[in-house]
């Protein structure tokens, strides 16, 4: 199919231009990380030796200097090869290690909580909606109220009544220090229970935008003439509700939703900041404090790369449900 | 050009609505339709004109049970006559029963079938949805082969089944909607204002199709437009609309030749003939009454160079005029005809046929 081959192509452009960039921009910034490494081993109190400086410069990789161009294909290739370097605030693991930690915790919070937000909100949206003009019309100011919240406040909130004042869920972490990460039922009983109270907070402070938003587009998408017809071809109002007005309804809240997918990763800071949660946005909150370029570098490649891979996946769905789209040859 | 041969020997009703009033729900409600008689042949087209917003649209929709909050019926009947004479009230319809119904013996064609396709189902999920409604049982090849039979019957080619509406032109669009509404091959079909959109040529041909389906299926029609000149072709009986009544209505023909309402006189002259009087060519000075008001006299009144005192004051009632020139042919709501209540005989100059508008209100005493 040709649509998807230039999509693709398109997004692996992209993807190009946003790694070139993402190589650019430290090499633009002043402060050099191995001095900034070098004063944090002093505040250690470790005795920094005159070799220390040429024994870090060459695992940083600094001392190949040579010109630009050299450096860029080495960086592309160290990146294939997973070495994105080794992070200064957990010095010396490598910065793969890191991410490699960190990322599963936020993309399984964030990414579900994301994704049952929107399906929670487009299908309540879709019911209130269709059944405009009843009581359910006074289910949207309450959903707006909530989304009115400020989130952190809200996950504060959240996390006195039901962690400190009740006790019904951990107040920190991803899961109990006793059990062992890993597919054990344990385990993931226990990463469950720590994540439901983060996960209410992202699904709470956003299923209301998200119904509101669907709930307009079906009162809009009702008054269409083809609603009318489907109507007057004496259908059921289940086929009409669902192929006919949410079909239509739900476009624009498709593309809201691939752009608040490319915020699962990014998004998550004040969430795993307020919960202590150990994903992208708490090590990201980390390495902005303690200046880790290597470690920021990759957590902005992983956020660019996210936000493209989140676009590719909802432009394809885009394809399937509107028909139109598929049509620019 | 009316291969329908005399219906008055074999003329049956299919549709009967009687004093049928809609309201637009306001502060001052809006009288859209108003105590509207009209009565449906079997297999015939019944044309209904009027000016925007004269209700024809609301009085198609309230028959189909298509109208909408604010819009609803204050009063009146429709009744379906089936061909074995039993009669449906079809205001009386509920649920699932009025699901049945539609479509099944009432369909219509919307203004713009730019708008009335959905956009991200296929023709074929389109036609087949109707089919799936209403005869569930029929099976999927049973439910193409039909699909495909009726793209055919209205002149598309049946490979544009798994075409979405935005690939296809508008007149295919409105061939399509046709073809949607004879899936369940209906008694009535309503049109409203089905060629508007179109071209001239394609406008053409669409009529050609749908007077050709007519004599081929044997539906009637009731075909609402403004345009005058197009129902004079297509109608074989023509009612006329004016601020939500129905101010006449007759066959097409004695309805050209002899107009009895000023109102009808006025809009026949204004539009040109290709064989008539070029210079003969007026429009109607004036505005639409105000709908919201009760409208206790001819609503024609303040525009209609033919008024007397008894028009501002009385309500003409829509009747036969039989010693008019239209003779027993069709009903007009005009004072003129009447000379009871006229107080003189009809003026010459509107048995004549002239529509000369006037400039300042003046009222003949």
């Amino acid at each position: 199919m040709t649509y998807l081959r230039r999509k693709i192509l398109f997004y692996l452009v992209a993807a190009w231009i946003a790694i070139t960039v993402n190589f650019a921009i430290p090499r633009m910034m002043p402060g050099n990380p191995v001095d900034i490494l070098l004063a944090r081993l002093q505040q250690g109190g470790a005795t920094v030796l005159p070799q220390s400086r040429r024994a870090l410069e060459t695992a940083l990789g600094r001392s190949g200097d040579g010109n630009v161009l050299v450096q860029y294909f080495e960086y592309l290739g160290n990146l294939f090869t997973g070495d994105l370097g080794v992070s200064v605030t957990y010095f010396p693991t490598p910065v793969l290690t890191v991410l490699g930690q960190a990322l599963p915790w936020t993309l399984v919070l964030v990414g579900v909580s994301t994704l049952l937000a929107f399906v929670l909100g487009v299908g309540v949206g879709t019911f209130v909606g269709w059944h405009r003009g009843t009581w359910l019309d006074g289910v949207a100011p309450t959903t707006t109220f909530l989304s009115a919240i400020p989130y952190f406040w809200l996950a504060l909130i959240l996390l006195f009544l039901f962690g400190s004042f009740w006790q019904v869920f951990p107040l920190a972490g991803g899961y109990d220090y006793d059990t062992t990460p890993g597919l054990n039922a344990e385990f993931l009983l226990s990463a469950l229970h720590h994540a439901v109270l983060p996960g209410l907070t992202i699904v709470f402070s956003s299923v209301g935008a998200w119904m509101l938003g669907m709930r307009n587009m079906m009162v809009s998408t009702l008054s269409e003439d083809y609603v009318l017809t489907a109507e007057a071809k004496g259908l059921r109002s289940r086929r009409i509700m669902l192929a006919y007005a949410a079909r239509n309804a739900v476009l624009p809240s498709i593309a809201g939703f691939a752009i608040s997918l490319g915020f699962v990763v990014s998004g998550s800071i004040v969430t795993e900041a307020v919960f202590s949660y150990p994903g992208v946005g708490y090590v990201l909150l980390q390495a902005v404090q303690n200046n880790d370029y290597p470690l920021m570098q990759a957590i902005f490649l992983v956020i660019t790369l996210t936000v493209l891979g989140a676009n590719l996946a909802v432009d394809l769905l885009h394809s399937v449900i509107d028909p139109r789209t598929r049509k620019a040859e | 050009m009316n291969t329908q041969p005399t219906f008055s020997e074999r003329w049956s009703p299919v549709l009967t609505v009687r004093g049928l009033s809609v309201d637009y729900e306001a502060d001052r409600p809006v009288h859209a339709v108003r105590e509207v008689d009209l009565a449906l042949g079997r297999g015939e087209i019944l044309g209904l004109a009027g000016e925007s917003g004269c209700g024809k649209s609301t009085l198609a929709y309230a028959v189909n049970r298509l109208l909408r909050p604010p819009a609803h019926v204050v009063g009146g009947e429709v009744v379906f006559h089936h061909a074995d004479g039993a009669e449906t009230d079809v205001f009386a319809l509920d649920g699932e029963q009025l699901r049945r119904f539609r479509w099944n013996r009432l369909a219509m064609v919307f203004q713009g079938a730019m708008n009335a396709l959905n956009p991200v189902l296929t023709v074929r999920a389109q036609l087949e949805d109707v089919i799936r409604a209403h005869e569930p049982a029929t099976d999927r090849r049973e439910r193409g082969r039909r699909c495909a039979e009726l793209l055919e019957l209205v002149g598309v080619d049946p490979r544009r089944l798994d075409s979405y509406p935005h690939e296809l032109s508008g007149g295919m669009r409105q061939r399509v909607m046709i073809a949607m509404a004879l899936v369940l091959r209906p008694d009535v079909l309503f049109m409203d204002e089905p060629t508007t959109a179109l071209d001239v040529v394609v406008q053409r041909e669409i009529l050609a199709e749908i007077t050709r389906l007519r004599a081929e299926l044997g539906f009637a029609v009731v075909f609402i437009t403004h345009d005058m000149s197009l129902l004079l072709e297509i109608s074989d009986r023509i009612a006329i609309m004016y601020a939500g009544r129905v101010v006449e209505e007759g066959g097409t023909e004695r309805l050209r030749r002899t107009p009895l309402h000023p109102y009808t006189l006025g809009l026949l002259r204004s539009f040109p003939s290709l064989t008539g009087d070029p210079t003969g060519l007026h429009g109607i000075p004036g505005r639409t009454p105000d709908l919201a008001e009760s409208l206790d006299r001819c609503a024609f009144a303040e525009r209609c160079p033919y008024r007397r005192e008894v028009c501002d004051g009385e309500q003409p009632p829509l009747v036969a005029h039989p010693d008019s020139p239209a003779g027993a042919d069709g009903r007009a709501a005009c004072h003129a005809h009447d000379p009871s209540r006229y107080g003189t005989a009809p003026p010459e100059s509107l048995l004549r046929g002239e529509f000369r508008p006037i400039e300042e209100s003046e009222v003949i005493r």
